[in-house]
């Protein structure tokens, strides 16, 4: 079943389960958000994708109306607009002034939609939120300063049952993402498996791996299947000078997990100089070689044992 | 097993050792089929939901059946269709009394009409409004009409499973609806089969821990179904999917305890009360500035007014009253002179305030309003849960404003800067809480602008109450006993033995020790 809708006084037709987002994105209209991802549940918290839909009082957010046989939606309606740069203003209040050298500029949803409607840093004498930074990972570092609270992290943590690390704690201004009952990556369950760095969209959660090796316009990047197990989750190779200088994980389509050992094999073989590799044990990151990050240990073992029989 | 037969021995038996206890006791008025509360107070009220609170025993579910409790249960589920049950609910024009109005029986249709395998009813009882406590009063010293009609909707809609959600600093009423349901069960009117019909119905209790945001209806379900206390978008109505996305309904303990009175006593007689668009009455939690500050129930309609000075007796020690605000922290302050608005939904929404679950704070001259909207403000800024931007980020930077404002450090731009954070705030924000967080500071502005252009332009407060603006000055009916010198912990008064002393107000920190120490209230601050 489709129905036909209005936006922005251009036509659409979609099927009749589709969210006014996704409607409008058929037909090439972007309607900025950041806390909408369609792998994960929709929690409308961002309250960007608002849209003014005619007949109706109240603005509706756009990722979570579906839409309606003769629905007529504006997404950039001068009330949306001043709202949205309200929003990003209230965002960037918040937020430290640091792009010139965030790891996620050029990337940065953020950065993005505070360009698209000309908002700026401004200074204030209200509070800000604290710079805790949590350093104690070699593969992600994690910048509560940054974090807007979108969520997504915490989303598409629980989807695997046996992580579920991240959590929101403490309520209103004092909100922040904690990670079991507030441990660090490092003393934390984290295994290291980057989904909530995938779906970050701002430079709150970043692969420290990827740190201070290029930013995007620096440089290409090319997808590889990762080879350690059936799943085959892409990994992006970013390339700068010719010299393949990182690997980093992509989202993670149904059903395939990302792991840290995937992301490590991936980057062995891609990479012209890896970093070291880590491994926590007992709640401490250590260095480790190849062999036992990989845990191809007793293979080697065993292919040199059959070479000297030989 | 229990039936109405067996329902109406009980009442044969323990209504006169009933009444012969209240006869013992001046204070009561027992007329016929009806017990009241003896007192010109009670007289001026109309108690529906209150109709049991300080006459029956709250432990004792046959005094409850004495009243006629129960009854109403019975003769539904033994004698009426769940659609029968519905209309009537809509015809008596009920709607919640949890803030929003929202009419009762249209959200116990649309329960109904959808097919699930598992439908639930939720009480809510998580009342957080500050100085609000008529949810806790019916908790407290009437559970089993909560029961009964819990059990009536669950019957309606077709669900066997109700939640109360009961804020646990409520410990009395946790303890008197955990004996209220036990009792319940043991009798038959909870539980399976009840009245021998195959209709079943349980209850149990969750504790709230604490988080204001859980009286919102979706968070209360996210926190029911052991999740972080945060309010869900609506994709679909909780009606549809609500508490593990299936059909829910859940209503606040004021409306649930009108249902048993309403099939007591029927449609016609409560349509009666109140007003075509409000029927039936309205609890009040009349508090702050009045000479008598207690729950009231009104009939709906009935002015601001009316219930401040008739039954609150008016501000007390000579003070004029200044405002009324209604709604907790969601509502507004209403002026003076808008006192013969009457109460009901629709009037108090036009006024920029709103009904809420009942909160009434009387102010008088002394209260600053720039300082009551921060109060409240404040309360919003703690209890956001921090989900969506408008709320967590927008209400804290209007605090920050409303705070340099009172401390002195207003700038001329603030008004206006408040008056677009609340624009996007109230139009932009997820849940309720924070659509009205702004209400308290968009009414205060509308009202009483001229208080935040004293605090701004001239940095004085017009009240007096904001202790950053105060200054202290000695007139001359000092003595020159030296007291308040010997109190000022910064040395900042001088003077002889037995002339007139002076503060040195760029040293004076505002404390007030001085003003409390003279013998002749000779210190005034302005």
């Amino acid at each position: 079943m489709y129905v036909t809708l209005t936006i922005d006084g251009q036509k659409a037709n979609v099927p009749k389960d589709y969210t006014i987002l996704q409607a409008a994105k058929e037909i090439g209209i972007e309607v900025p958000a950041l806390c909408y991802d369609p792998n994960l549940e929709i929690v409308a918290a961002c309250r960007l994708c608002l849209v003014e839909i005619e007949g109706k009082n109240k603005l509706e957010t756009s990722c979570s109306t579906k839409v309606r046989e003769g629905m007529v939606v504006h997404t950039e309606s001068e009330k949306i607009i001043s709202i949205r740069k309200e929003i990003l203003q209230l965002l960037l209040d918040s937020h430290p002034n640091d792009c010139l050298t965030c790891q996620k500029a050029g990337e940065c949803l953020l950065q993005k939609y505070a360009y698209r409607y000309d908002v700026k840093f401004r200074e204030h004498d209200g509070a800000m939120r604290p710079n805790l930074v949590d350093t104690s990972s070699p593969y992600i570092l994690k910048d509560d300063s940054k974090c807007i609270l979108c969520g997504k992290c915490v989303r598409t943590c629980s989807l695997i049952d046996d992580r579920k690390v991240l959590a929101f704690s403490n309520r209103g201004y004092d909100t922040k993402i904690s990670l079991d009952a507030d441990q660090t990556l490092e003393t934390s369950s984290c295994v290291s498996c980057n989904r909530c760095v995938v779906v970050c969209p701002v430079g709150a959660l970043v692969d420290k791996r990827t740190m201070g090796k290029m930013r995007p316009w620096e440089g290409e990047s090319h997808v590889v299947k990762c080879k350690a197990c059936q799943y085959g989750c892409n990994f992006e190779v970013l390339t700068k000078n010719k010299e393949k200088v990182a690997v980093r994980a992509m989202e993670p389509d149904q059903g395939r997990p990302l792991c840290l050992k995937g992301r490590l094999t991936t980057e062995l073989i891609n990479i012209d100089m890896p970093d070291k590799p880590y491994r926590k044990i007992g709640g401490r990151f250590e260095e480790t070689t190849w062999e036992k990050a990989l845990g191809l240990n007793e293979i080697l073992e065993k292919i040199r044992t059959i070479k000297d029989n030989d | 097993m229990i039936s109405l037969e067996i329902l109406e021995d009980i009442k044969g038996k323990v209504r006169p050792e009933l009444e012969n206890r209240l006869r013992k006791e001046d204070k009561y008025i027992i007329d016929g089929d009806e017990i009241g509360l003896k007192d010109e107070y009670y007289q001026k009220q109309t108690r529906i939901a209150l109709k049991n609170c300080d006459i029956i025993d709250p432990k004792n579910i046959e005094e409850y059946i004495a009243m006629d409790g129960y009854s109403s249960l019975g003769k539904i589920v033994t004698t009426m269709k769940p659609k029968e049950v519905i209309d009537i609910v809509k015809e008596s024009g009920l709607r919640g009394r949890g803030g929003a109005g929202f009419p009762t029986g249209r959200k116990w249709e649309t329960a109904y009409e959808y097919d699930a395998d598992k439908k639930y009813v939720i009480c809510n009882a998580d009342e957080g409004d500050p100085g609000a406590f008529m949810d806790r009063s019916i908790l407290e010293k009437d559970p089993h009409a909560v029961l009964e009609a819990m059990a009536i909707s669950g019957y309606a809609i077709g669900s066997d499973q109700g939640f109360i959600y009961v804020r646990a600093e409520y410990p009395v009423a946790v303890q008197r609806l955990k004996l209220a349901i036990e009792q319940a069960k043991e009798l038959g009117v909870l539980g399976n089969n009840i009245f021998g019909t195959d209709f079943n119905f349980d209850i149990e209790l969750r504790l709230g821990a604490g988080a204001f945001v859980c009286g919102e209806g979706t968070a209360l379900m996210e926190s029911i179904e052991g999740k972080r206390g945060m309010p869900r978008t609506k994709i679909y109505r909780t009606a549809h999917r609500g508490l593990w996305q299936k059909p829910t309904i859940i209503n606040n303990v004021e409306t649930f305890a009108n249902i048993p009175v309403i099939f007591q006593k029927g449609v016609d007689w409560y349509r009666s009360i109140g007003t075509e668009k409000s029927p039936g009455t309205k609890v009040f939690a009349l508090v702050g500035k009045v000479q008598r500050a207690d729950l009231v129930e009104v009939p709906m309609g009935m002015s601001l007014r009316e219930i401040i000075y008739e039954l609150g007796g008016g501000v007390p020690d000579g003070k004029r009253f200044k405002a009324v605000q209604t709604g907790g922290p969601s509502g507004g302050c209403i002026p003076e002179e808008l006192l013969d608005t009457p109460v009901d939904f629709e009037s108090l929404g036009k006024i920029g305030s709103i009904m809420g679950s009942g909160g009434m704070v009387v102010m008088d001259e002394d209260d600053c309003m720039v300082d009551i909207a921060k109060f409240f403000l404040d309360f919003t800024v703690d209890e956001s849960c921090g989900k969506c931007v408008p709320c967590r980020e927008g209400t804290k930077r209007m605090l920050e404003i409303l705070e340099r404002i009172t401390e002195g450090n207003g700038k001329e731009d603030d008004i206006d800067k408040m008056e677009k954070l609340a624009e996007t705030i109230n139009s932009a924000s997820l849940c309720g809480l924070g659509q009205t967080a702004s209400n308290p500071v968009l009414s205060t502005l509308k009202y009483f602008r001229d208080e935040y252009e004293a605090h701004i332009k001239d940095k004085r407060c017009p009240a007096g109450s904001c202790s950053e603006l105060l200054r202290y000055f000695i007139t001359d009916k000092c003595i020159g006993c030296t007291k308040c010198k010997k109190v000022c912990p910064v040395s900042c008064i001088s003077g002889k033995v037995k002339e007139i002393h002076i503060i040195d107000e760029d040293i004076c920190i505002k404390c007030g020790a001085c003003a409390d120490a003279c013998p002749t209230n000779a210190i005034i601050r302005k």
